[in-house]
Order: C-alpha cells, then structure tokens, then sequence
C-alpha cells in the first residue's frame, strides 16, 4: 500500500488536478468530449430546450390556440395529419408535447438554479465559517431534508391553491425541499478543501476570507454540487410531471406532460397515445438530463467510475 | 533448508541448489489510463531460510509491487506479469493454478502491510481475524481458533489478550495493531514472511519495538524474512542482505555491513548520506537531489542519471546492466568504481 | 453504543419538532379561511362559522394551536375535519395497503438492486457491467408515472389481450398479496437503480480496500473473501439505504397507489387534496414524515449496531 502502483500515477494525477482547478475542468472538459453518454444527452437536452424555447419550429400548429382543437376528429389514432392522435377534445397530441416541453424544461432549469445557488450559498457559508452559522443552517436543512420531497411538495403547493398553482408555485415548492441537499454537498466539499494545504498556507500569507472563499475554496468546492445539480435537474422534471398529474402543479391551460397524462387517463386503455406519447417525451427528457449528470460525475469525479 | 511438509506433489522439483525463495528477472506493468507503466524490470533477489533481506528504495521504486507478485496479490488487470519467475522451493509460483497458490499463501508464505489499521477488517474483532487463519486452513472450531488467537497475542505481546481477543482494529493503538499484524501473519509458522514498510506509520519508539519482534520471532522460527522499507536506519540491525531499488530495477545488491561501509552506487551512496549521524552533528543533512522518477516517462539509459552526480554522457544513453563487484555484491552503474572510491563526480 | 443511541435520539427530537411545525405553519399559518372553504361558494352561517371557530381553536394563539395539534399526534389523535369526521378513522385499514405496497417495492428493490449490483461490480467493465449500467440508467429516467401506466397498458391489456394470460392484476387489491406486485415493481424502479449503483460502488470500493488484500494474503479461498470479507463491508450502506428508503417509499407511494386505484393512504391523500380536505392532508403528511423521521433514526441505530467503528465512538 506504501508504493502500490496501480494507484500511484492517477494518484499523482489526481493531485495535480486538486492543486490546480483549471486543469482539473480542462481534464474533464477533455473527458466529457470524448464520452458518448455525454454527447447523446447534450444533444437529446439542445434539441428539448430548443422545443422550449421555440415550439413553432417543430410544430405548424400552435396547442395554445383552441381553434385547432376540433371534437369532431377526438381521440383519433395516429394519422398522417396527427402524428401523434388526438386527444378526447380533439387536439393534435404531437403539437401539445411539443409546447409541453417548456414547462419541463422550465421548471427544471430554474429550480435547479435557485436551489444551486441558495443551497450551495448557504453550504459554503456554513462550511466556511463554521460554529453558530453552520450549528443554524444545518439544523434548518436537517428539518427541510427529513421531508420526502413528493409528499412536502403535495402538501405546499395543496395549501396554496389551484387557483394560484403554476410554474412559480412549483419552482417554490420544490426549491423549499431541495435546497438542503445543495447545502450539504456544497457544505461538506468546502469543509474539505478548507483543510487543504494550498489554503492553510493562503491565510498563513494573509489572504483575507473573502479572497480564499472565492478564490481558493470555491473553485475546489464547486465540482460535486455542479454533479448533483445536474442530477437533480431531471428529478425536478419528474417530480413536476408527477405534481401536476397529481392536480396540484401547473394548471390546465397551460399544457404540462403530467397534466395531458392526467387528463388522458380515463381513456387510456381503449386510447392510449394521448398519455404515452407525452410519457415517452418526458421519459426521454429526464434521460437526457440524467445522462448528462452522470456523464459530468463521471468527468469530475474519477474515482466514482 | 527443506521444510519436512512440503508437499511433494506441489512442488517437484525440490532442486537442493534452489535457495528458499528466488525471484528471477521479474517483471510487472500496469495499464493506466496515462499509458504503460513498468513498475517492476527485471529484478531479481534471493531468500534463504533464517535469513533477512532489506529491498530499499523511495515510493515508486517497485519495491512493493514485487512484493505483491510474490504473493499474488496483484490486481491483473491492471497488473500483468509479462516475464520472470518466483520460484518457492524451485517451483514457479506463477504458473501455479490459484488454488495452489491459495495453499502457500498465508500459510507457507506470509505478509505484513504498512498501515495496519486500514489493512485489518474493521468489522470482525481481531480474534476472529486471526482465529480465522486456524479456522480455514487447519479446520479448527471457533473455540479452539480463538485460544490460538490469545496465544499468538500473548507471543506478540499484547498486554491482558484474553479480553482483547474481543475488541476491533480501531480499538487497538498503532504499534497495538501491528503486533495484531504479526500475530496473524506468523499464525502458520510460514517459511517467509515479507514485511512491507511495517514500521513506517509507527512513533519511532514503537518502530524500534516491532523491528525487535521481528527479528525476535525471525530468530525463534528460522523463518526467510523480506523487510521493505525506504529507511535505511531501520534496516542496519537486522538484515543480512540488501537490494537497493531504483525506477523498478534493483541497482545495488549487497551485505549490509558492505553497503554501510562503501556504497557502491550513487543512490544508495545518497541514502545513506541523508540519514541523520550522531557523528556529523551540525552538518547540513544531504538530501539526494531531483524527484523520484515518472514511471509513465522514465528517463533514458540509467533512471537516475538526471539526479545522479556522477553522470556521464553514456549515462543518458545506456541503461547500466547488474556489474558482478563480487560474489556477494552488484552495482548497476557504469562508474560503480568511482563510487566505491569516494571520488564524488 | 448507548451513548450514540441517545445522542442521536436526541438529535431526532429537534428534527421532529421541526418538521411537524413546518406542516403546521403551512397549513395554518398561510391566508384563507379554512372554513369558508368549507362552504363552498354559499356565504356560511356566520353564527355556525363562530361555533367551528372556536371548536377547531382556530382564533387561538399560533403556538396554542401548534401545541395541540402536536399534542394529539402524540396521542394518536389527528384531530376531526372540518366535516366532523375523525382523521384517525380515515386511516385504519388504508394503512396496512401502504404498508405493504412500500415493503412488497423494498423487497424488490433489496433483491433486484443488491443482486444487480454484486454481479456487475464482480463483472466491471466488461459488457454485463456495461449493460446493467445502462439498465440503470433507463430505470432512473423513467418515472413512475410513466413507468406505471405503461406496465399496465403491457400486462393488463395487449400482453391479457395477446395471450389470455394475466400474469399479474394491474389495478386494485382484489387479489391479495399479487395485486401487490405491479405497483410494488414500478414504485420500487427508481430505486432500483440507486441500489444497484450504490451496490455496485459500494462493493468495488471495498474491494479495493486493504483489508481485503490483507484476506487474499492470508490465503483465504475467493469466495470466502467476498462473502465474508468485502460483503459484510458493502452492505453497511445499503442497510442504511435500504432502512431510509422505506419511508421514502411510503411518501412516494402517493402516484402509484393513484395509478393503480391501490385503497392506501397514498390514495387517500390524492382524494383529500382534490376535495381540499386541508385537515387529512395535513394528517396523512404528518404521519408519513414522522414514519421517515423515524425510519431514518432506526437506520442509524442499525448502522451502529453493523459498523463497530460507529458503536464504540
């Protein structure tokens, strides 16, 4: 175990890349490049947030516009003009996935945002400075984390209302729940390059807190949030598709993958492509993001491969 | 010389001239990710019974990894073995079938590894750990493995080892766990023992303590006994012999007290100069100049030559091969004279 | 291991106490008034809405209010709704579904999980390794929405339909313990994945570990070595996940007993939502947090009781 080398020279590598932040992003940048997981998930991710973003592109008809929808041609099978069937009021399945992928994506992104840097604050706050800040916030998270996330976002978004749910709502309710994940990891990676040697001897010369936060602890600390962040994010799509069929997230009009998949359901047996196409899409986005995640844990994260 | 319970039909070819155990122009490479790495080219050394042989030299060296493939207990992959034998009583362990294999080690063939506490099992009490040596290989009960286990604590002296028999690796203190090592390594009264930086993690205190066990129980059991070490200072007591290591090769090979008297290689000579001397006291302390070498980039001709003071240009272009000084000593260095003399380059 | 114990049940106590108020701030504490709501559109009575008021205590102090209703979780009483039925009654019976849904998906998750991970981790990096990691990877990217309906679109309908076989009822539990299996698979999938993951990293990194070159050194046969040595090592973890998971279970359980018309508390809170019955929501998420709370108090316990590194601190 003193000199065995199998371990040795990614050892040496590994610390190496510790030392120096930049080439440990380069190093993963150079990984990630070359990983097929990776490649497929970005593409699957671009061409989803583009979906998003701009739905006229992919579709001819605008799923907003209740002229499209007519009773007469409901619950058809797919046909050439309806590529995906229609549903029970006789609008075009294939046009409502396409304009549901922007709440997904929505809710996604920003929960994944506000919990990254409100968590991750809060950890390297608690981390760094330790004592009463660190005694405060992990308890707070401890009561937050001790919540299975489902069950306390179905209580939240309940309480407030239909009337007032929508992607705000649920972009709140989760972010309430998971920002404590966020502060754990940031909290614990920060207590851990805080005891590295570059940093003792950076406020051994005097750097002043701030500086060896910013320039010394969080460049080390930031690599596992940025893993569970992106894991996370196709959670937060799963978990908004699961409340919205629930009855509790975003509401009718606005089109959401669990919400056609909630309003499909009577019909689901004798009909079934109103519920499984939106249920494959948001299959394939949650892919995409959880492929991503791992790809990037994998890049930052050698060990765990 | 010859054990009465070798097992004939393990081992054939019980050659009289075959010393214990004798590894020949080994070598070891591992698969990285970064490339091919040679940890081990060509090292040979030899073991007789009673005797005590010293492999030196810094993390990287190979020292270790040779270790290991006597044992068998490379990882392959990543390691692959593409050359050499270990013979143990002339037969080649390494075309022994694993089973074969499992019999000698532990057994006829025991090791001792450097951090004690992450080399014990943390979830099994240390009785059963050594208890378990009884168990398996000698199909003892329980009861009977666990009073073998006082007994071997008590041989390694470990104050009130009834009660202790009972208590976990992390219950213990360094120099504690390591006799726990000891005691389980011995267990079997092996024929060799290879201790691998056994005292490294210790207070020196305690490392003088252990060595003393060592070459106590050495003494008692006539066992061959391969101490592995990058301290020269541990070694002069109680070793016969020395293999200095250098970039996977061996690049001196001698008595100890001829080491100690003239290095006959410019590392070894560097060494030695860097272990703190009563005698020199107030000297500035030599420090051997340079890093360990890279082993994905080893340097051409001799390993050392970018350290080495005694460099010429056919050091960067030739690799120096084993020179026979005399019957019991080799040097790898093409100026292996000029070292000897003192004649600093 | 007392010591721990206690220190840890004392850690418990803030946790509870914290997440319990949260429950109730959020119910009680946000704008709207319970019992209009419970008329409906109509204008309520005001001399009845009074008479509510004061029997629900809900012009009394928050912190009174809170005290109360912590009170009565402790005796078992979840209060009445507002309709005047006891929350407590709504449980019995509905229970015991949940309960065996979530243990039916664990069981599942123990011997997919822990069995997919072993095999591709003494199999790494060949191609099993490489297919089960990418099993994994579908898995955790398949919601149990999804993954539910599609299960029951396959087996209920074309694979019935196909062959006139029912392998397995897709909805309610008219059939006992079998009824149990499809939902217990599809709540179980995610976690399936994690497991085998978690299995699979757990025992590599074990095997990595010293220890067991110090087993193989001492000449024990292979399989002795991972069956004593390393997998006694690997599942402190998974114990632990294991323990965790199966109040998260019970949480999560709420969209599969919904898809698969399972009569559980799952189902029940789905209703409760929908008829806005604030009371029993309330009732329900309590009780399922404070199962997690708990699960994750004995989860701790247990890990102590396995790993003597922890019991002895």
């Amino acid at each position: 175990m003193s000199d065995t080398i199998t371990q040795q020279p990614p050892k040496h590598a590994r610390r190496v890349k510790a030392e120096k932040p930049a080439s440990l992003w380069s190093d993963a940048w150079y990984d990630l490049r070359r990983n097929k997981v990776f490649l497929i998930g970005s593409v699957l991710a671009l061409i989803l947030i583009l979906m998003a973003a701009f739905p006229s592109i992919f579709s001819h008809i605008n799923a907003y516009d209740p002229a499209t929808c007519d009773l007469k041609t409901a619950r058809r099978g797919i046909t050439g003009e309806h590529w995906f069937g229609t549903d029970n009021l006789g609008c075009d399945t294939y046009s409502r996935v396409i304009y549901g992928a922007r709440v997904s994506i929505l809710v996604g992104i920003i929960t994944t945002v506000i919990t990254t840097v409100v968590g991750g604050g809060m950890g390297l706050v608690a981390g760094f400075f330790g004592r009463w800040s660190d005694v405060l916030l992990s308890r707070v998270a401890e009561i937050f984390f001790a919540i299975p996330p489902i069950l306390g976002a179905l209580l939240i978004l309940s309480v407030i209302g239909r009337d007032n749910a929508g992607i705000g709502t649920v972009v709140m309710a989760l972010g309430v729940l998971y920002w404590p994940l966020l502060l754990r990891i940031m909290r614990a990676a920060v207590i851990s390059a805080k005891n590295q040697d570059f940093v003792v001897a950076a406020r051994a010369l005097g750097a002043s807190s701030g500086r060896i936060m910013i320039r010394h602890i969080l460049p080390n600390a930031v690599a596992p949030v940025i893993v569970t962040a992106t894991l996370n994010l196709g959670a937060f799509i799963a978990a908004e598709a699961g409340l919205s069929f629930l009855g509790v997230g975003v509401q009718s009009p606005t089109i959401s993958w669990g919400l056609m998949i909630s309003d499909a359901r009577p019909w689901f047996l004798a009909q079934p492509e109103p519920l499984l196409f939106p249920a494959l899409f948001l299959s394939i986005t949650v892919l995409a993001f959880v492929m991503l995640g791992d790809a990037v844990r994998d890049a930052l994260d050698p060990k765990l491969r | 010389m010859t054990n009465p319970s070798v097992d004939t039909h393990l081992l054939p070819a019980d050659r009289s001239a075959e010393p214990l155990l004798a590894v020949d122009n080994l070598h070891v490479e591992f698969k990285t990710r970064q490339g091919l790495v040679r940890a081990v080219n060509g090292v040979s050394y030899s073991l007789s019974a009673g005797e005590t042989l010293a492999v030196l030299g810094e993390s990287g060296s190979g020292k270790s990894v040779t270790a290991q493939a006597i044992m068998g207990i490379l990882d392959m992959p990543p390691a692959r073995i593409p050359k050499g034998e270990v013979r143990f009583h002339g037969t080649d362990m390494l075309r022994l079938s694993e089973e074969a294999r499992t019999q000698i080690r532990g057994q006829r063939i025991a090791m001792i590894f450097q951090d004690a506490l992450s080399a014990l099992n943390p979830v099994f009490t240390v009785g059963w750990q050594i208890a378990e040596m009884f168990r398996v290989h000698k199909g003892m009960s329980k009861k009977q493995g666990y009073a073998k286990a006082v007994e071997l604590m008590e041989r390694v002296r470990i104050p009130a080892a009834k009660q202790r028999v009972h208590d976990y690796p992390h219950q213990f203190s360094g120099g504690m766990r390591q006799r726990i090592m000891i005691a389980m390594s011995i267990a079997l009264d092996p024929e060799v023992l290879i201790a691998d930086e056994p005292t490294t993690a210790l207070d020196v205190t305690v490392q003088a303590q252990i060595m003393e066990l060592l070459a106590e129980l050495q003494r008692e059991s006539n066992m061959g006994l391969i101490l592995i070490t990058h301290d020269l200072g541990v070694v002069a007591d109680v070793a016969d012999k020395i293999a200095v290591m250098y970039g996977g090769r061996i690049v001196e090979h001698a008595l100890v007290h001829d080491v100690y008297a003239s290095p006959a290689h410019p590392y070894s000579k560097g060494l030695l100069e860097s272990i703190p001397r009563v005698d020199l006291k107030g000297q500035d302390l030599y420090a051997i100049k340079g890093l360990p070498p890279n082993l994905l980039d080893m340097p051409t001709g001799c390993a050392f030559h970018p350290r080495c003071p005694y460099r010429r240009d056919n050091c960067v272009t030739d690799v120096p091969p084993l020179y026979e000084i005399s019957g019991t000593r080799s040097s790898a260095c093409h100026y292996f004279r000029e070292v000897l003399d003192g004649t600093s380059g | 291991m007392g010591r721990y114990a206690l220190r840890r049940l004392l850690q418990a106590i803030p946790v509870l106490v914290g997440t319990t108020f949260f429950i109730f701030v959020i119910v009680y504490a946000l704008p709207g008034d319970p019992i209009q709501a419970l008329g409906g559109d109509r204008r309520m009575d005001p001399v009845i809405a009074r008479a509510l008021r004061d029997k629900f205590g809900l012009d009394d102090p928050l912190l009174v209010q809170y005290w109360h209703y912590l009170t009565g979780i402790f005796s078992g009483n979840f209060g009445t709704t507002f309709r005047g039925v006891e929350v407590s009654s709504i449980f019995a019976g509905k229970f015991q579904v949940t309960l065996q849904l979530a243990l039916t998906a664990l069981v599942m998750e123990a011997i997919i999980g822990v069995g997919l991970g072993l095999w591709s981790a003494l199999r790494r990096g060949r191609w099993q390794d490489q297919f089960v990691l990418a099993v994994t990877l579908l898995l955790v990217s398949i919601p149990p929405l999804v993954m539910g309906f599609v299960l029951q679109l396959w087996l209920g309908v074309k694979f019935k339909l196909g062959t006139g076989i029912e392998l397995v009822p897709v909805a309610g539990i008219g059939a006992g313990e079998k009824s149990y299996l499809l939902p217990g698979f599809v709540l179980a999938t995610t976690s399936i994945a994690y497991l085998t993951r978690l299995t699979r990293t757990s025992l590599m990194e074990t095997l990595r570990s010293d220890f067991i070159r110090t087993a193989v050194a001492k000449g024990m046969p292979r399989r002795r070595v991972l069956g004593r040595h390393a997998l006694r090592n690997s599942l402190i973890p998974l114990v632990t996940y294991l323990g965790a998971d199966l109040g998260a279970l019970m949480g999560g359980a709420v969209i599969t007993e919904t898809i698969f018309n399972l009569p559980g508390i799952g189902l029940q809170l789905f209703q409760s939502v929908y008829l806005r019955e604030n009371t029993v929501v309330v009732g329900i998420v309590t009780v399922l947090v404070l199962i997690y709370v708990v699960a994750n108090l004995v989860v701790d316990l247990l890990y102590a009781v396995l790993d003597p590194r922890i019991r002895y601190e």
